[in-house]
C-alpha cells in the first residue's frame, strides 16, 4: 500500500477514534446535561440521611437542578451537613424553601427534593436551607410499627 | 526435592525476565523521545496496529453490545426496570467491557503480530544487521512500535464502548420495546464523565502501555528460530491477558471502591 | 580512506583474545592481524566460532580478555556513541543477508545512507544506483526480499554493505548455500569491490576453495586459537596435518573422527539406564 493511502487511513483511523470519544463524553455521559462548574453550592443538614450517595440528583416539582456534591457530620450536632450544587440557571428559589430525602420507588435510590416556599429572597452561594425533613429509614418505620402494634394490643 | 528446585528456577528466571524487561522498557521510552521527530514510522505504525486492527474491534463491540441489550433487557423487565436499560448497557461497556475486551483482542491481533514480526526480524538477523549498521534497533524498531500501541489502544477502546452503546440501542429500542429517548436519558443520568469515562480511559490507556509493552518485548527476547518465535508468540497472548485482567481488577479496586 | 597508510599496514589487530559462552571455551590467547586493503579469509570448521570473532571486531560481543584494536582503536573499550561511530565505516554481509523484509531492493540499500545522512533524494538515488549498478541488480530495484533468488539477495546484501563507502566489509559465510554460477558471481564481486574502492575484506567462511581463490592472506583456526596462517600457496605446501587436514577435508586426523566416548566394547555390555 502506497504511503499516501497508509497517511489517509491513519488520519481516519484517529478522527473515528476521537469522534468515539467526543460520542462517549457527550451522549452517553452527562457532560452535555448538567455543568458543574457552572453552580452555585448551598447547604442543608438533615438528621439522617439514609442511602444519599454523593452525585445523587436534586429535583424540584420532579425536575433535575443539580446534584448531592457532598456529605459530612456536623462536628457539634452530629447531624449530616449536604452540600448541594444547583445549576445556576435555577438562581431564584426562596430562601424559605424546604429540603426531603426521598426515594425513587419504593426501593430505588435516593435523591434530595426541594419544595419552594414563599419568601421574595432568594438562595445565594453558601446559604443554608433551614426547614428539611430527614430520610426515611424503613427499619425505623418498620420498628415504629411493631411498637405501636404492640402499644395497641395492650 | 526436583519439583522444588524447578520452582527455584522457575522463580529465578522470571525474576530476570522482569529484569530485562524493565531494562528494555527504560530504553524503549527513550527510543520514543528520539523517534518523535520522525513522524512517518509512527504513522506506519499505527496503521499496522491500529487500523488493522479496526475491523475486530468493531464486529466485536456490536456483538458485545447487542448480547448486553438482550440480556439486560430479560433481566430488567422482570423487575419493571427496562428504563434503566441504556444506563446498564453504558456502564457495564465504559467502566469494564470496553477497556478489557479491547486489550484482550488487541493483545490477540496487534499484539501477537507485533511479537512474530519482532521476531522474525530477529530471527533473520535484521536487527543484528541494524545494529551493524550502526542503527539502533531498539530507537528504530521497537520505539516507534511501542508508541503505536500506547496512541492506538485509547482510540480502540473508545471505538468499541461506542459501537457496543449502539448495538446495545439497536436490540433495545429497535428489537424491543425501549423507548429512544429514555435509552439516551437513563445512560445520561447515570454515566458520570469523570468516574465511569474518563477512568475507563485511563485503563485503555494503562492496558494499551501494557500489552505493547509485552507484545515488543517477547519479540525482541524471542529465541532467533521459528520455535523460539512461535512460543514468544504465544507467551505475548498469554501473559497480556492475564496482565490485563489482573490489572483490571487493582485499577477496579482504585477507582470505583466507595471509601 | 582511500589511501593505504603505510605507517600502519595493519587495519585490526586482534591481541591475546579469549572467550567462553558459559562453560564452553571458544578462544584461548587468539592472536591475530589484518592486513589494510587486502581480502584476508579466516577459515576454520563450523562451530569453531569465526562469526564470534566478527561480533567483536563489530562491536557487538566483548572479549573476556585481550584487545581488539581497528584502525588502532580499542573496540571493546568504546562507549555506545563511538561504537555507533566507528560501525558507520564498516559493512557486514550475514551469512542470510538480513534484508529488512518490509522494504524493497532499493530502500534496503538505501536504509543506511537515509538513516545516517540527511542527503537530497535525488543524490541517495544516484548512489544506490550506483552500488546496484556494482552488482548488476540496477533492474531489480523494485522488488522485494522475498522475490529474490539466494544469490541476488547476497548481491543486494552486498551492495547495501558497501552503501556508505566504509573501510572495513566483513563477510559471514558468503558462499554457503549458493549454486556454482551465483557463487562465482560473489567470488568475482568480492575482489572487485575490495579492489575498486580500496577496502579491507573480511571473509569468514568454511569452503577451503573459495576461500583460497579470493583471499591475500588466509588465517585457519582451531581449538580456540590460530592453527596455520599464510598465503592460500603456503597454506596448501604446508607440512602441518592439523592444517592438512582441513584443506584436504579429510575425515580422520588431528580432528578425531569420533567424538569423545568410552571404549566401544566396554559401551556395549553396559547395563541400561546409561549412566
Amino acid at each position: 500500500m502506497s504511503r499516501n493511502a497508509i497517511e489517509l487511513w491513519v488520519g481516519l483511523f484517529v478522527v473515528a477514534g476521537l469522534a468515539a470519544l467526543a460520542m462517549l463524553a457527550l451522549r452517553v455521559g452527562n457532560l452535555s446535561t448538567v455543568n458543574v462548574t457552572d453552580a452555585y453550592k448551598v447547604t442543608a443538614s438533615f438528621q439522617n440521611v439514609g442511602g444519599l450517595n454523593i452525585k445523587a440528583p436534586v429535583t424540584m416539582a420532579g425536575v433535575k437542578i443539580g446534584r448531592v456534591s457532598n456529605i459530612q457530620i456536623d462536628r457539634e450536632d452530629y447531624s449530616a451537613i449536604v452540600e448541594l450544587s444547583i445549576d445556576r440557571r435555577y438562581n431564584n428559589i426562596p430562601t424559605d424553601t424546604s429540603a426531603a430525602v426521598l426515594t425513587s420507588g419504593l426501593l430505588g435510590a435516593q435523591y434530595v427534593g426541594l419544595e419552594p416556599g414563599g419568601e421574595d429572597a432568594h438562595l445565594k452561594q453558601g446559604d443554608r436551607i433551614e426547614i428539611t425533613q430527614s430520610a426515611v429509614v424503613l427499619e425505623q418505620l418498620i420498628g415504629q410499627m411493631l411498637f405501636s402494634k404492640a402499644q395497641g394490643d395492650q | 526435592m526436583t519439583s522444588i528446585r524447578l520452582l527455584g528456577r522457575w522463580v529465578i528466571n522470571s525474576v530476570l525476565r522482569f529484569g530485562r524487561a524493565t531494562m528494555f522498557l527504560m530504553a524503549t521510552l527513550v527510543g520514543v523521545f528520539l523517534i518523535l521527530r520522525r513522524f512517518r514510522l509512527i504513522v506506519q505504525q499505527v496503521f499496522a496496529v491500529g487500523v488493522l486492527t479496526v475491523l475486530i474491534i468493531v464486529v466485536s463491540g456490536l456483538f458485545v453490545g447487542m448480547v448486553l441489550g438482550l440480556q439486560g433487557y430479560n433481566t430488567l423487565v422482570d423487575f419493571g426496570a427496562e428504563s434503566s436499560l441504556g444506563l446498564v448497557v453504558a456502564l457495564s461497556l465504559t467502566r469494564e467491557l470496553g477497556p478489557v475486551l479491547t486489550a484482550l483482542l488487541f493483545a490477540g491481533r496487534a499484539g501477537s503480530a507485533l511479537t512474530a514480526e519482532i521476531g522474525l526480524m530477529k530471527a533473520t538477523s535484521q536487527l543484528a544487521g541494524m545494529e551493524m549498521m550502526a542503527v539502533d534497533p531498539i530507537e528504530r524498531v521497537m520505539a516507534p512500535r511501542f508508541l503505536a500501541g500506547f496512541i492506538a489502544m485509547p482510540l480502540l477502546a473508545a471505538m468499541f464502548t461506542a459501537i457496543g452503546v449502539l448495538g446495545g440501542y439497536l436490540i433495545g429500542v429497535g428489537m424491543l420495546s425501549v423507548d429512544s429517548g429514555v435509552y439516551w436519558t437513563s445512560m445520561q443520568e447515570g454515566v458520570d464523565v469523570y468516574d465511569d469515562i474518563f477512568n475507563g480511559v485511563i485503563k485503555s490507556v494503562v492496558f494499551g502501555f501494557v500489552v505493547t509493552w509485552i507484545a515488543v518485548f517477547e519479540g525482541y527476547d524471542a529465541a532467533p528460530t521459528s520455535e523460539g518465535v512461535s512460543r514468544a508468540t504465544t507467551r505475548t497472548v498469554v501473559i497480556a491477558s492475564l496482565a490485563v485482567l489482573g490489572l483490571d481488577f487493582i485499577l477496579t479496586s482504585l477507582m470505583f471502591s466507595e471509601v | 580512506m582511500s589511501q593505504v597508510d603505510t605507517a600502519h599496514d595493519s587495519l585490526i589487530e586482534i591481541r591475546d583474545v579469549g572467550f567462553s559462552f558459559g562453560d564452553r571455551k571458544i578462544y584461548d590467547r587468539l592472536e591475530m592481524t589484518i592486513p589494510r586493503g587486502k581480502v584476508t579469509a579466516i577459515m576454520g570448521p563450523s562451530g569453531c566460532g569465526k562469526s564470534t570473532l566478527l561480533n567483536f571486531i563489530g562491536g557487538r560481543l566483548k572479549p573476556d580478555n585481550g584487545d581488539i584494536r581497528v584502525n588502532d582503536i580499542s573496540v571493546p573499550s568504546l562507549t555506545r556513541r563511538d561504537l555507533y561511530a566507528l560501525r558507520k565505516q564498516m559493512g557486514m554481509m550475514f551469512q542470510n543477508s538480513a534484508l529488512l523484509t518490509d522494504l524493497n531492493v532499493f530502500e534496503n540499500v538505501a536504509f543506511p545512507i537515509r538513516e545516517h545522512t540527511e542527503l537530497p533524494d535525488e543524490l541517495v538515488k544516484n548512489l544506490v544506483l550506483s552500488k546496484l549498478q556494482m552488482v548488476g541488480l540496477r533492474g531489480a530495484r523494485h522488488l522485494m526480499p522475498a522475490e529474490l533468488s539466494g544469490g541476488m539477495t547476497r548481491r543486494v546484501a552486498l551492495a547495501r554493505a558497501i552503501a556508505l563507502d566504509p573501510m572495513l566489509v566483513m563477510y559471514d559465510e558468503p558462499f554457503t548455500g549458493l549454486d556454482p554460477i551465483s557463487l562465482g558471481v560473489i567470488v568475482k564481486l568480492i575482489r572487485e569491490v575490495n579492489d575498486a574502492l580500496h577496502m579491507t575484506s573480511v571473509v569468514v567462511t568454511h569452503d577451503v576453495a573459495e576461500g583460497c581463490s579470493i583471499a591475500d592472506y588466509v588465517y585457519l583456526l582451531g581449538q580456540g586459537s590460530v592453527i596455520g596462517q599464510g598465503t592460500p600457496e603456503e597454506m596448501s605446501g604446508t607440512k602441518s596435518p592439523e592444517v592438512r587436514q582441513f584443506m584436504g577435508g579429510l575425515p580422520d586426523g588431528p580432528v578425531a573422527y569420533h567424538y569423545p566416548a568410552r571404549d566401544y566394547k566396554e559401551d556395549l555390555f553396559q547395563d541400561w539406564p546409561d549412566d
